[in-house]
């Protein structure tokens, strides 16, 4: 637990900008560290593919992760089977880790309404978009199996530094230390909520410190550093299961960057200057696991060019597939809606589905 | 001062917006913008582009990623004489602040019987059409328009945007501009910076017509004179066009007038069909011209059902082919 109980304003490291080690390395096995980092090129390759998706027409507005696969990629990689995540709009890759499958997000980001529709068994709740308004959701979530008397699941929430700012914020953290709920609220601080930059959502020193008025504890931690978020994830992960004689829920604040745009109808040459991208550009997490793991013998030459290959054809793969599925029966629109339709919405389903055979799908079209 | 960025002869919906802030700004320094990402960035559409470099960071502000300490602040300041123009980045995202809105901005003259007023605007770009990811494609308009105190406007030409928002900023009462977003940029028109100002609350005739008039707002007035156009080619139908502009209050006797010209009427919004503002457009008509009616009044909405994702969303938005098929069931009934 040691890793949580510690001054806010100081953030865990375990491997530092090179990949040297500079803290305890967490106890994972060989084969786990080497799917870390396979999982961290996944993600980085699929961003690279989606974000060009996006630029060719073939794909809606993206949101791109580049820059904090470590803390997305450390931080799924801690939790047991049957705990939850309740993602924002940026988590792809840690959902990857949770099992939902590209091809999911691709169909999401594509406008499809089955992107949402959570693979099962894999425990993450749909992608939220309106900010921080997930963390009341993990929240109850967290609540009610703690109310059921289950002990054995923590629920792990994302948002982002912006997103501290909202109310929503405030009442799920404090909800969460009042009903000491198994909980995990991660916040992915990236320096910015797309062209505000972070000191303009705080003048708190740090995220980690609001957990000292939440009555819990609050966690700094290198972001861009895998292994340091694992371990301090794990730690939060056990400690919600069996909190001793400590608060159940934890703050983690990563502290990493995104290297890209906020989404790709952003444009942050607006607001940041090249220096200080190519200054986080040095903490890449990817190189400096790698480098890790090659001085620890565990990856080489060989093993990183099969990953490359590897993950280069499973999002080639996802991409075929998102691209195969056809567009939405137009009046699957009219489904979910209720439990059962109601008379006045299937009279409006009708109606459409008349106007569309009259007239054919083109003449609804735009573009 | 210069005011030059802007040709005035070829303004899309959006620089009118910025040419209204800029020159609001300019003529009353009471006035400031504030919201999440307007100062160096101008706002995610632009709308509030180089207002930053000209008034600084103290007249063009982002705030904190809260909506309801956006409005909640600026309730505050306009109560202090100053007159806040708040952006919400997408009127999806408008909900937290709706507490302060409805409870407060709504009622703070009514409450102290006239001696705090909230002279204020709370700007959202809203409504489908432009591919947007979840949440960003609302039409809410209705839930404002029922909310005594407010004023909602809805400019859907370049120059209404000028004109409107700048007689929004002056309006002594709170005022929920939205914004088309759709139609930000697709059409260009020159605007008169120098023309009287529009008034809040006068609807006006898009197109005049004599088989039936059609009421509609925002980025569906386009939508509508394409369908007035399919009718008259395709069927020989005399469509007039009404554009409300001023959502609350609504003007009933433009309405009501046209109405009596034409004897049949239908409504077309983007928003949920069910307890959107078509409904209260049908009650103004009967109440006061019931009598000149020879068929029963259409709606045309966005359904009763959250708007699709993208893949779906030209299925879920009034389409001309769809505005003209009420337009044609409409005068082809019997009464
Ligand atoms: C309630 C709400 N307000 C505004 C937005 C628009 N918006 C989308 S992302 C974003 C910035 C979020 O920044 P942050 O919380 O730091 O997360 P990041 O995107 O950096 O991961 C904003 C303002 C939104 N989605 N929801
Ligand atoms: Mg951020």
């Amino acid at each position: 637990m040691s890793t949580l109980q510690r001054d806010p304003e100081e953030q865990v490291q375990v491997l530092d900008e090179n990949g040297g080690v500079v803290g305890e390395v967490p106890d994972l096995g060989d084969d786990e560290l080497v799917e870390m980092y396979r999982a961290m090129r996944l993600a980085r390759h699929f961003d690279k593919r989606a974000v060009s998706l996006q630029r060719q027409g073939r794909m809606g507005t993206y949101p791109p992760l580049s820059g904090q696969e470590g803390a997305q990629i450390g931080s799924t990689m801690a939790l047991d089977d049957d705990d939850w995540m309740f993602p924002s709009y940026r988590e792809h890759g840690g959902a990857v880790v949770r099992g939902v499958p590209l091809t999911q997000t691709l169909l999401y980001w594509m406008g499809h309404e089955d992107g949402n529709k959570m693979t099962p068994d894999t425990n993450v709740f749909p992608v939220a978009v309106p900010i921080s308004t997930q963390i009341l959701h993990a929240t109850g979530a967290a609540w009610a199996s703690k109310l059921k008397g289950d002990d054995e699941k923590a629920f792990i929430c994302y948002f982002g530094d912006g997103g501290t700012s909202e109310g929503d914020f405030h009442e799920g953290l404090n909800f969460a230390g009042v009903f000491d709920t198994p909980n995990v609220f991660f916040c992915n601080n990236n320096q910015w909520a797309i062209s505000v930059p972070r000191e303009r959502q705080t003048a708190s020193k740090t995220i980690a410190h609001k957990a000292v008025a939440y009555g819990f504890d609050g966690v700094q931690v290198d972001g861009m550093d895998p292994l340091a978020v694992y371990k301090v994830t794990r730690d939060a992960v056990e400690k919600a299961k069996n909190p001793g004689d400590r608060r159940r829920p934890t703050l983690i604040e990563a502290v990493q960057y995104r290297f890209g745009a906020h989404t790709t109808a952003d444009d942050p040459t607006v607001y940041r200057d090249d220096d200080e991208v190519e200054k986080w550009k040095a903490k890449d997490p990817i190189p400096r696991l790698e480098k890790f793991l090659r001085e620890t013998g565990r990856l080489d030459d060989e093993s990183v060019d099969a990953v490359t290959q590897s993950v280069e054809e499973q999002v080639a793969d996802a991409i075929d597939e998102a691209e195969s599925v056809p567009r939405p029966e137009p009046s699957e629109m009219f489904e979910s809606v209720y439990a059962e339709m109601p008379d006045h919405l299937r009279e409006q389903m009708e109606d459409f589905e008349q106007l569309r055979e009259q007239v054919g799908d083109e003449a609804f079209l735009r573009e | 001062m210069s005011l030059s960025s802007a040709d005035s002869d070829q303004l899309t919906l959006v620089d009118g917006v910025r040419e209204a802030l800029r020159r609001e700004m300019a003529d009353d320094d009471r006035v400031l913008v504030l919201g999440e990402d307007v100062g160096k960035n101008g706002g995610v559409f632009r709308a509030t582009g180089g207002l930053y470099d000209e008034f600084g960071s103290a007249r063009v502000i982002d705030t904190p990623l809260a909506e309801s300490g956006i409005v909640g602040t600026s309730i505050g300041m306009a109560t202090k004489g100053l007159r806040p123009v708040a952006e919400m980045q997408f009127m999806g995202f408008i909900y937290p602040a709706f507490d302060q809105l409805v409870s407060h901005a709504a009622r703070l003259r009514n409450r102290s019987r006239g001696r705090y007023t909230c002279p204020m605007v709370v700007r959202a770009p809203y409504g489908g059409g432009i591919r947007a990811p979840e949440h960003h494609s609302e039409s809410m308009e209705a839930l404002f328009a029922h909310q005594p105190g407010l004023k909602v406007v809805v400019p859907s030409t370049p120059s209404d945007a000028y004109g409107l928002l700048r007689a929004s900023i002056r309006d002594p009462d709170p005022v929920v501009f939205l914004e088309p977003k759709r139609i930000y940029r697709s059409s260009r028109e020159p605007v008169d910076f120098d023309a009287a100002l529009p008034e809040l609350g006068e609807a006006v005739v898009r197109r005049e017509g004599s088989d039936v008039s059609v009421f509609t707002y925002g980025a569906m007035v386009p939508e509508t004179l394409e369908a007035a156009e399919m009718a008259k080619e395709d069927l020989g139908i005399s469509v007039e066009v009404v554009d409300l502009r001023t959502l609350s209050p609504l003007d009933r006797e433009t309405m009501v007038d046209s109405l009596k010209r034409t004897g049949r009427a239908v409504v077309v919004h983007e928003a949920p069909l069910s307890g959107g503002l078509g409904g209260e457009v049908v009650s103004a008509l009967q109440e006061e011209g019931l009598y000149h009616l020879e068929a029963p009044i259409k709606r045309v909405g966005g359904y009763d059902t959250p708007v699709p994702l993208h893949a779906l969303e030209d299925f879920y938005l009034p389409a001309p082919v769809r505005i003209a098929e009420g337009i044609r069931e409409t005068v082809e009934a019997e009464a």
